[in-house]
């Protein structure tokens, strides 16, 4: 049974459609990278799949246990929180917001699960440090802990590198594929094609002629063999 | 110590403890939610907001009801749930509809307290509502106890949803996808920030408020790094400022609203240079 399935979803927002008809299902272990090019609708997707928006038509369906709460997202960084004075701990805690309901404060569940995050993430050192002082890569760490005490089931990562030099980088999708391979899905969007290839076990090319399927299907498509064709040259 | 003797002897009378208990709640609740509003840039929503409840109570005024408070917060509770949906909505530029709604009604207000003279003194009405002069020393015992129930509630509100407001503030969307009901949040939000502002007109008077609320919060992100201290400091300088700034006056006879405020940049900028002096 599939995680998440997209059926006929099309996407848009001022009554200006981006996407149409878009069809895919991700299954539970899976690494799906979203590409395309800027402006092609990734984000929009992204979104969608998050419940933020809605689509315009088709429907998102949830299957395995799935809810819609139980992924984790990795957003792209806004100005607010450049600036923002929290400390490492307290955002990843913020990880367990919905789990906690109601209820004022965090218990001690929530509190060792914020505490394994970071170790995950090899974070633990900074948990009082100030979030604004961290480096790229390590606030990107925090981020990724605090989507893992959201779930343990999904992840969805919007560009998890952008803006990172290429050490800091390749330690990132290390960190990503570790997670895949403890069994989270992982759903990622990327502009990289490269990386797409190299990481990922299903790609999700949108573009006028949206490409769903596995890697090895992709590489043996159109759109798969132009790139490789761009990688002699 | 002709200071102190001076304030004990002031301290006697009930309505200066009055205005001191009053007044130091007022500021702890817009401190502590100054913190939020500072960080999800909704500053100039406070502003608006500020302008609107002098709109409100000039009404309130010339339509000579007992007590006012009642309605300037139904006024401004529902502005202040139109401007967040506005800002949200960005479609027509959210800053410029505040500032028309927000001027507009400080025109109206003063045209209308104008035509309907309401006392002899209009000037001195006006001024007392624009810079709260004198007026948190002459709150009525009504008064008194319902800014005390407000400012409470608020504080309450503020300790029970902490760490929600903390999620709302860090990162909105991704509180929403994780299931948390973010807009629910915002609206509570926007609803306590139109009753705390409602609430400290009676300290420092409709346009000083923003002060009340920014000040002890940028303040407080000078030095500190997490959003708890941030918090607690920022309600502690309010808590500080304030006291301090209802003494002075007091003593020196100046008015209330102002010499808050002054003494909030005082404590401003010296939190300025410490947090220079640290990071070097």
């Amino acid at each position: 049974m599939a995680q998440l399935i997209c059926e006929n979803v099309s996407l848009g927002y001022d009554n200006k459609t981006i996407l149409n008809n878009l069809s895919f299902s991700v299954n539970s272990g899976d690494y799906l990278c979203i590409v395309g090019e800027n402006g092609s609708g990734k984000s929009t997707l992204m979104k969608t799949i998050l419940g933020l928006n809605k689509p315009m038509s088709g429907e998102i369906f949830f299957g395995d246990n799935m809810k819609k709460g139980d992924i984790g997202y990795l957003p792209q960084q806004t100005d607010v929180q450049k600036n923002f004075p929290a400390s490492v701990r307290e955002i990843v805690l913020s990880g367990c917001q919905s789990r906690a309901g109601l209820r004022p404060f965090y218990n001690k569940h929530e509190k060792e699960m914020a505490s394994d995050a970071m170790k995950r993430m090899r974070i633990e050192e900074f948990s009082k440090r100030c979030y604004r002082e961290l480096s790229g890569g390590q606030q990107q760490r925090v981020l990724l802990a605090r989507a893992l005490c959201a779930t343990q089931k999904m992840l969805l990562l919007d560009e998890p590198v952008s803006g990172l030099d290429p050490k800091v980088t390749a330690e990132m999708y290390e960190l990503i594929s570790g997670l895949n391979k403890e069994g989270i899905t992982i759903i990622m969007i990327s502009h990289d094609i490269d990386v797409a290839i190299r990481e990922a076990s299903h790609i999700l090319h949108i573009c006028e002629k949206p490409f769903f399927g596995t890697k090895e299907e992709y590489l043996a498509s159109n759109l798969g063999s132009k790139f490789i064709e761009r990688e002699d040259i | 110590m002709e200071v102190f003797e001076k304030i004990a002897l002031y301290m006697q009378y009930p309505f200066v403890r009055y205005a001191l208990i009053v007044g130091v709640l007022i500021a702890l609740c817009s401190g502590l939610f100054g913190v939020t509003l500072v960080l999800k840039r909704f500053s100039f929503i406070g502003d608006g907001l500020s302008h609107i409840a002098f709109g409100a109570i000039a009404i309130a005024t010339v339509m000579k009801l007992s007590n006012n408070m009642p309605l300037v917060i139904a006024v401004t509770v529902i502005c202040a749930i139109l401007m967040l949906r506005t800002s949200q909505k960005a479609k027509i530029k959210g800053d410029a509809v505040i500032a028309m709604i927000s001027v507009g009604s400080l025109a109206v207000g003063y045209l209308i307290m104008n035509i309907f003279p309401t006392s002899s003194n209009i000037a001195g009405d006006i001024d007392s509502v624009l810079f709260g002069s004198t007026s948190i020393l002459t709150l009525s015992v009504t008064d008194a106890v319902w800014c005390g129930i407000l400012a409470s509630a608020v504080i309450a509100v503020f300790i029970f949803f902490y760490n929600k407001i903390f999620a709302v503030t860090f990162d909105e969307d991704f509180a929403r996808a994780a299931g948390t009901r973010a807009s629910a949040y915002n609206l509570l939000i926007a609803v306590v920030i139109a009753v705390v502002i409602v609430v400290a007109m009676n300290l420092v008077g409709s346009l000083l408020i923003s002060a009340l609320v920014v000040f002890p919060a940028v303040s407080a992100m000078r030095i500190f790094k997490s959003f708890l201290s941030v918090t607690i400091c920022s309600g502690i300088l309010a808590v500080c400022t304030s006291a301090a700034g209802i003494l002075i006056s007091i003593v020196a006879g100046t008015p209330v609203g102002a010499t808050i405020v002054v003494v909030d940049i005082i404590v401003f900028i010296s939190f300025f240079i410490i947090g220079k002096i640290c990071r070097k």
